[in-house]
């Protein structure tokens, strides 16, 4: 087991110079420069920009340059916002999305699984399709649908809750953004919870624990939900990953400043240094967290092994 | 010598009969069992409605998706309600051009988004999932390698330059979704495997000497085939998600052309004072959607091989 856990720390370093390396130079391939404007600059301004940038160098050096950076831990600066590091903007939006995150994800598994396990053991009722819609909503309603139907309701029409906001991430600021969050996952989650349920339900151990005249419950919780979990342990590491890194839709909403926004508008701005930040974070935290997985296999499922 | 004989004439005899039942086949039990799901059945109506009312729905109109209605521009609120005499079955949007129209057009185009982007992340999603699982090792830790930088690579990263170097073109909108989504699909996928792997069935074909990828094509594929329909009918509605938040960027397709999502992102700021631009929209995309739901729902009991 621990030779596995190394093993997969030592193939992330590859990975993740790979993941640099493809984004670095898609990034630079593509047609346009952070300094294209409508007004163009004059060109001693844009010369004096792009040595501060290193831009005048050439591509390869420029390569070397950034994961000389990178080495040392310094993810550069930011084309945009002239007065930060990509490593402070990093650091101030990341905990935001990370919390919104973090409770979105214990929302999202607790309702998801419950209701995907209780449509399961009622397949084709009345309760199956009820609690199925209502999960489903999640997934019918756009968030950016959402988000505006919460403030108009929550913050306009009752006014129980700020409009946006963070406020150090005091609860009331972290109802709405949990809510946009976590519905499609909601969704997504109780249906492959379901899904794999209702399959295990009709597998012969199951019926052997019939058999036996084990109470209900008790076959539920100790035999089927173990290899029920499956699929939806292999969806929930990149989801995990996912709804961490925030969302574009739910920072421009509630103005919470996560990092969310940060990825669009770099990507949209030519923000270099910041989408290469932001690709690393997140690539980072994919390995880790499929490493995470695979390891949990081997508890959910004694069949595998490495 | 006699009795064998005999034996042989009576088995001859029962084959003869047998031949007379006729066998069922696993995809003829799948339909019969499908048809018993009242819900499926009935989304599937559903959705043929509203995929024939995408294409044929626009003849049903004087008005064509790109017209500008000057008479209701000069008030949107009232002149461009829904109403039948002036031909807005579902009013007019913020520049006067009929909603109607427009959510049949936008329905062409998320349509076939999710359905061709969802086929194409279905086969590559499930022969890389199940290649990678089943030959296991050095093979499965490099192929999951590749689906890792993949999947941390920047996506609206790569929606932005396709946009800027090709222009706003549907089709590459939907490779570039294509090309992204199939990556859950192949880990998903890959788990089932590697717990199918260990199975005796496998472990039988392997000791008959069935090559590997036709151990992958026949044995392999048609046993996650359950876990892959009912998440290839998340995805269907997802890829219409992904579009209309590509729409809400502003990055979707070209105008006058339009999507569900484009419609729903320009008409949810309108929503207390032109509701019908949110609404009608808005409520195709969640017909459909739910539909698809469903519809999924009712092919995983259909195809469930031990669910009989």
């Amino acid at each position: 087991m621990l030779k596995f856990i190394i093993k997969r720390l030592l193939e992330a370093i590859p990975t993740l110079l790979a993941l640099v390396t493809l984004s670095f130079f898609l990034m630079h391939f593509a047609p346009g420069s952070p300094f294209t404007s409508e007004r163009g600059v004059p060109a001693a301004v844009l010369a004096n920009l792009q040595a501060k940038y290193h831009m005048n160098e050439s591509l390869m050096s420029q390569y070397f340059h950034y994961l000389w950076d990178l080495l040392h831990g310094n993810l550069g600066y930011s084309f945009r916002f002239t007065d930060f590091t990509i490593n402070q903007l990093v650091a101030q939006s990341f905990p935001v999305s990370a919390e919104i995150g973090f409770w979105s994800f214990l929302v999202a598994v607790s309702v998801g699984v419950l209701c995907g396990v209780f449509a399961a053991l009622r397949q084709n009722s009345l309760l199956d399709y009820g609690v199925m819609a209502f999960a489903n909503i999640g997934m019918v309603l756009p968030n950016f649908v959402i988000a505006p139907l919460c403030i108009l309701f929550f913050s306009i029409h009752y006014q129980w809750l700020p409009a946006g906001g963070w406020n150090g991430g005091a609860w009331p600021y972290l109802i709405m953004p949990v809510i946009a969050m976590s519905t499609s996952y909601i969704a997504q989650i109780a249906r492959i919870t379901r899904g794999s349920m209702i399959e295990t339900m009709h597998s012969n151990f199951i019926r052997t624990a019939r058999a036996k005249g084990l109470p209900k419950s008790h076959i539920i919780i100790r035999h089927a939900l173990r290899p029920a979990m499956l699929p939806v342990v292999s969806y929930l590491g990149p989801a995990f990953v996912g709804i961490i890194t925030g969302s574009v839709v739910v920072d421009q909403f509630f103005g919470t400043g996560g990092i969310g926004q940060h990825f669009v508008n770099g990507a949209i701005n030519r923000d270099y240094s910041m989408v290469m930040g932001i690709t690393i974070l997140i690539g980072t935290l994919t390995i880790l967290f499929n490493a995470i997985v695979d390891i949990l296999y081997v508890f959910i499922d004694p069949k595998i092994r490495y | 010598m006699i009795t064998s004989k005999d034996k042989v004439a009576a088995v001859e005899q029962f084959a003869e009969q047998v031949t007379e039942i006729e066998g069922r086949s696993l995809w003829q039990d799948a339909r019969r069992r499908f048809f018993t799901n009242k819900a499926a059945v009935i989304s599937l109506i559903i959705l043929a409605l509203i995929a024939s009312l995408s294409i044929f729905g626009p003849l049903l109109s004087q008005w064509n998706y790109a017209d500008i209605d000057w008479a209701a521009l000069s008030d949107i609120s009232t002149l461009g309600r829904p109403s039948i005499e002036t031909g807005h079955y579902f009013g007019t949007d913020p520049l006067g051009r009929d909603i109607f129209v427009r959510t049949m057009q936008g329905g062409q185009i998320s349509l076939m988004v999710g359905i061709l982007g969802s086929f194409v992340a279905i086969v590559i999603g499930t022969l890389y999932g199940a290649t990678s699982g089943y030959l296991g090792g050095r093979v499965d830790s490099v192929m999951m390698r590749i689906l890792e930088i993949l999947n941390s690579f920047p996506f609206m990263f790569f929606v932005i330059i396709l946009m800027t170097v090709f222009g706003r073109n549907i089709l590459l909108i939907f490779i570039a979704i294509g090309a992204v989504s199939w990556l859950d699909m192949a880990r998903i996928v890959r788990g089932q495997t590697l717990s199918l792997k260990n199975k005796e069935y496998i472990e039988a074909a392997y000791a008959c000497g069935v090559s590997s990828h036709k151990i992958i094509l026949r044995h392999i594929v048609p046993n996650v085939l359950g876990v892959v329909i009912v998440y290839a009918t998340l995805l269907v509605p997802n890829m219409i998600l992904l579009e209309s938040f590509i729409s809400f960027l502003g990055l979707g397709v070209q105008e006058p052309m339009t999507s569900w999502g484009a419609l729903i992102s320009e008409g949810s700021p309108n929503m207390e004072i032109a509701v019908w631009q949110l609404a009608w929209p808005l409520a195709f995309l969640v017909v459909t959607l739910f539909c698809f739901n469903f519809l999924g729902d009712g092919l995983r009991d259909a195809l469930d091989p031990k669910d009989r």
